[in-house]
């Protein structure tokens, strides 16, 4: 079943077109790569299915209904900056996402916490940056979502926990959800992807299954990329 | 990453060069029964969809069947095992070989350096 469409999407800031009549389907089950240059669209996209922005022209379909709040329910979404208030205790924070969302499974975020040693009674503002990447990841992925659209997820986070939070992320998501990931940190991710969006100067570039780019080219994603994306 | 996988190649065929190798190495006996694909997918840290592509491929050439409730098992057809060992077997001296084409070494020195190092290392001496 279709997951996630989006048809002939465009977003103008101004005279600036940041996405430009972009087409492309997702279904569930998958975990896709979104990957573009600095500037390529990648969270102007993010933001249009995350109903934060509206398009200028064209539409998004999450399971064949317009965003609003229905789609706002099966989505989770993390963003590229913090949202949450630094005076709240983490486990205060936990609650509070309890309370507003339905599918929270507070003992599934309780646990990761307690595996990335991370004090539920400590204010978020006094963790570190890396850690506090780590509440808000731990947080989106303990909905129970159809679909998880995380905006650069790992940036700050040391190597050592990325295996980790890679590892949650398989074995957190639903059999029938997909994720959507964007990031620059390609190589760190890419075995966990079965396909990639490439997306270019608002366009869509390539749409592909990762093992099917590999055969054809016999190289790994991280260098396509970087010979696609060559400055 | 646990399962020592290369970026540039196809994933599941390094799954499936893997789980061959499991076999023939006798870390899975035949007619074991194989950990759901989900919990092989999170063990290798790969996409479950990967994971169940290089099963179902292998599936398709025997060495693994699948019980409809049940899960996966390995094959009890030890023949097959058996044949498979040599054919990696095969593959394996078939590309020593052609290295050593590439280097210009002829034949009978490879032969006596398998002996040489052979000994260096103190296995048995391989009888030629």
């Amino acid at each position: 079943m279709t997951l996630l469409e989006c048809k002939n999407l465009t977003k103008k800031y101004g005279n600036y077109t940041a996405l430009n009549d972009m087409s492309f389907q997702i279904d569930g089950g998958h975990i896709i790569g979104l990957l573009g240059p600095n500037g390529s669209g990648k969270t102007t996209l993010i933001k249009l299915i995350a109903g934060l922005l509206e398009p200028t022209a064209g539409a998004v379909y999450v399971k064949e209904e317009p965003i609003g709040p229905a789609s706002k329910s099966v989505i989770s979404y993390l963003p590229d900056h913090s949202y949450l208030n630094g005076n709240m205790r983490v486990q205060e924070i936990i609650d509070f996402f309890a309370d507003f969302y339905e599918d929270f499974d507070s003992i599934r975020a309780y646990d990761m916490m307690a595996k990335l040693q991370i004090n539920p009674r400590q204010k978020l503002k006094t963790l570190s940056k890396g850690t506090q990447e780590k509440v808000q990841l731990i947080l989106v992925m303990s909905r129970h979502a159809a679909l998880y659209i995380l905006d650069e997820p790992l940036a700050g986070v040391d190597p050592a926990a990325r295996d980790y939070i890679l590892e949650t992320i398989l074995s957190n998501y639903d059999e029938d959800a997909s994720l959507l990931i964007s990031t620059h940190l390609i190589s760190d991710i890419e075995n966990i992807l079965d396909e990639v969006i490439f997306i270019q100067d608002g366009r869509l570039h390539t749409q592909a299954l990762v093992d099917e780019l590999r055969e054809q080219d016999h190289k790994s994603i991280d260098t396509i990329f970087r010979e696609v994306f060559k400055c | 990453m646990p399962w020592n996988l290369d970026s540039d190649r196809p994933i599941f065929i390094q799954i499936i060069e893997k789980i061959q190798m499991d076999i023939i190495s006798g870390l899975y006996a035949p007619g074991d029964k194989l950990p759901s694909v989900r919990e092989l997918a999170q063990a290798a840290s790969v996409n479950p969809n990967t994971m169940q592509k290089a099963l179902s491929e292998l599936e398709r050439t025997g060495l693994v069947y699948s019980q409809r409730t049940s899960g996966r098992y390995i094959t009890e057809d030890t023949a097959m095992i058996a044949d498979l060992k040599s054919k990696l077997a095969r593959d394996i001296v078939t590309q020593f070989l052609n290295n050593m084409q590439q280097l210009g070494i002829q034949q009978k020195e490879i032969i006596s350096l398998i002996c040489e190092i052979n000994k260096g290392d103190g296995h048995d001496t391989v009888r030629m």
